[in-house]
């Protein structure tokens, strides 16, 4: 998987966690709590849907760290595998 | 070596000797009887401790705390009351805030009170309509935001509400956004000495919305002297001691936040811990470790959070300063309790009170016993009581571990007065000169109090009270929606979360893509706090005769619980 097949994956499991993202506009330096709202709670399950989807499990300590989309591409791309 | 015993050392000494006039004493007042909560907050420390740090503020983005002294605060605030007068904002007038945690936001919180403004706090994670309406029902004459909550929440529809003459940007900007007013610009060039306005003790002072069960938010009005039971619930209750260290971690846009994370603290004179990050295990761990935290209040759904984090991380620190934790917003858990007494060595002391009794009504005192999953005792000056009550009379419910509505005395100083605009709601508040809380409780033998339920349907939900017909109300604006029903369903984090039932208008097809069309909607109008996390599709709502949506009963089928009482229903036969 590369890495832009890795964002439309994010961006959907994004999506499908907060409706009112439009995921055409997001930025991927953009802070994901501030810019697009989303809460302690929906960091939980994004984090949930990513282990589910990808198998790639973060923990919270490693959450913490990640405020954008490229901080989470950053963290899962070298964990696929394969 | 400094001072800490329990400030209340002994419940049934303090508790029969205390008088509400004797607590008033403990202010410094502005004479002639006057008062004002920004004064016994900030001026009143100049003179012995204006060098002490009100504020250690941590920014999001920055490792280095920023002190902020009593007298710089105080120099701050006034420079935000200057600019209110600058601007023509006249005392009685209301000042809205809508922010993250930022020093200036503390600044017109208090400068808002020095020019006899009301101050109403809004909570940053609201989407535009509870925002919207909030402002629409509550008309006030400033809004104190920040570029990016004024774009994203009000910059839509702040033309079509004619109660709002000056909007004010608090943070750093290039340049303020059209419609907007660098607040920054104006107190930098407005003067740091205010004469604060001495004010009634009965003159408004903080209007704070809480949700119900029908119909729109209601706005709890609060007075100058509230600030009688602020102190002193700060003093007893999270037993604040001058100079001491304490953070609160609820926001500043709840009552929580308000009455103790900004007024309490500061007449107590300690330093107060100012993070503008959100919830993050490890910096929490460091931010009560690095300054040495004594006092720390904070709410379950954090506590549960860090519980989930596990032992280890917490054990990394060095927590050894902590000497009473708090907590408040709804009912601690029993483990959670006995989690902080285990792993941080001290245990979490639970209190009870609502946004319209200003301040905490029912705790466990530092030097009492903890039950834990008690609320613990009345505090002094507050007379509690299990009460059943019917039309305009109460019966009261002496007998042990009976379960009623908790209800209050009326008239300590941080009582409501009345919701804005609401009489009628704010008379059925009240019987026999008792306030009728809304909690179901119990009262042991020995004399604790134990949280039982709601007689309504609000649902708590991470420590926010959440109005049922507010979230209906905007999934019903939905095309396909044909009746929307909203319950709290339990969690193991938040306490609850919002789940909602719908039935669809003909020619509707409930699934997956409807469903995020649904929470899409819910999320860009309400906010995340407030928008269901869970929704169901159903053929149609239980209703009663009357047409109403019978929460009751779409909990209890969700649940497994009971259906109680179906006379009503339509439909039954009964």
């Amino acid at each position: 998987m590369n890495r832009d097949e890795l964002r439309s994956i994010l961006l959907q499991e994004l999506s499908d966690i907060a409706p009112d993202i439009d995921t055409a506009m997001v930025e991927d330096d953009a802070s994901l709590q501030d810019e697009y709202d989303l809460d302690s709670m929906d960091a939980v399950n994004l984090v949930t849907a990513i282990h589910k989807r990808l198998g790639v499990n973060i923990p919270d300590r490693d959450y913490a760290r990640m405020r954008s989309i490229a901080d989470l591409l950053d963290y899962i791309e070298p964990r696929l595998a394969g | 070596m400094r001072d800490s015993s329990p400030n209340l050392d002994d419940y049934d000494r303090v508790t029969t000797g205390f008088s509400w006039d004797q607590a008033r004493t403990q202010l410094d007042g502005l004479g002639d009887g006057r008062l004002n909560i920004a004064y016994e907050a900030l001026d009143r420390h100049l003179a012995e401790a204006g060098g002490r740090t009100a504020i250690r503020f941590l920014a999001k983005d920055s490792d280095t705390p920023v002190e902020i002294s009593y007298r710089a605060l105080t120099e701050r605030a006034n420079r935000f009351a200057n600019v209110l007068v600058e601007l023509g904002v006249e005392s009685g007038e209301r000042v809205y805030g809508l922010s993250h945690r930022i020093p200036d936001l503390y600044a017109a919180v208090l400068g808002t009170l020095k020019h006899g403004c009301v101050f109403t706090p809004l909570f940053p994670a609201f989407g535009p309509d509870p925002v919207r309406q909030r402002v629409e029902i509550g008309e006030p004459a400033v809004i104190v935001t920040t570029g990016r909550l004024y774009r994203k929440k009000v910059a839509d529809w702040i033309n079509e509400t004619a109660s709002v003459r000056h909007v004010l940007l608090i943070d750093e900007l290039d340049q303020a956004a059209g419609g907007a007013e660098d607040a920054v610009a104006l107190m930098e060039a407005a003067s740091p000495d205010y004469a604060t306005r001495p004010m009634d003790p009965e003159d408004p002072a903080l209007l704070h919305f809480t949700s119900g069960t029908t119909g729109k938010p209601k706005g709890a009005l609060h007075v100058h002297e509230a600030v009688v039971t602020h102190h002193i619930t700060g003093r007893y209750a999270p037993d604040l001691h001058p100079g001491e260290i304490y953070w609160c971690t609820a926001d500043p846009g709840w009552v929580t936040g308000t009455s103790y994370g900004i007024i309490a603290p500061l007449t107590n004179g300690v330093t107060m811990v100012v993070d503008e990050a959100e919830f993050d295990a490890e910096r929490w761990y460091r931010i009560l470790q690095d300054p040495g935290v004594a006092v720390w209040y904070t709410a379950p759904t954090a506590i549960r959070m860090l519980i989930k984090y596990g032992a280890e991380l917490a054990q990394a620190h060095d927590l050894s300063s902590l000497r009473f934790m708090a907590s408040a917003g709804e009912p601690l858990n029993p483990e959670a309790v006995n989690w902080g007494r285990e792993v941080l060595g001290k245990p979490f002391h639970d209190n009870w009170w609502q946004t319209e009794t200003g301040g905490i009504m029912v705790t466990n005192f530092a030097s009492m016993p903890i039950k834990p999953g008690s609320m613990g005792k009345p505090m002094p000056g507050i007379e509690a009581a299990i009460a059943r009550h019917e039309a305009d009379s109460l019966e009261f419910v002496d007998s042990p571990d009976e379960t009623g509505e908790l209800v209050l005395k009326a008239g300590w100083p941080s009582m409501f007065r009345g919701y804005l605009n609401q009489e009628e709601r704010y008379r059925k508040s009240f019987a026999d000169g008792w306030y009728l809380t809304g909690d179901l409780a119990r009262r042991d033998a020995d004399g604790y109090f134990w949280f039982v339920g709601r007689t309504d349907d609000v649902i708590k939900s991470s420590g926010h009270l959440i109005g049922p017909f507010e979230v209906e109300s905007v999934l019903l604006e939905h095309d396909a929606v044909a009746e929307a029903g909203v319950i709290g369903v339990p969690d193991e984090v938040a306490g609850s979360v919002v789940k909602a039932f719908v039935s669809l208008k003909p020619g509707y097809e409930a699934g997956a893509e409807l469903r995020k069309g649904l929470m899409g909607l819910a999320r860009k109008k309400l906010g995340p706090a407030v928008a269901p996390r869970q929704i169901d599709f159903r053929d149609d709502l239980p209703r009663t005769r009357s047409g109403k949506i019978m929460r009751r009963l779409l909990r209890a089928r969700e649940l497994g619980l009971p259906e109680g009482d179906l006379s009503t229903l339509e439909g039954s036969d009964q």
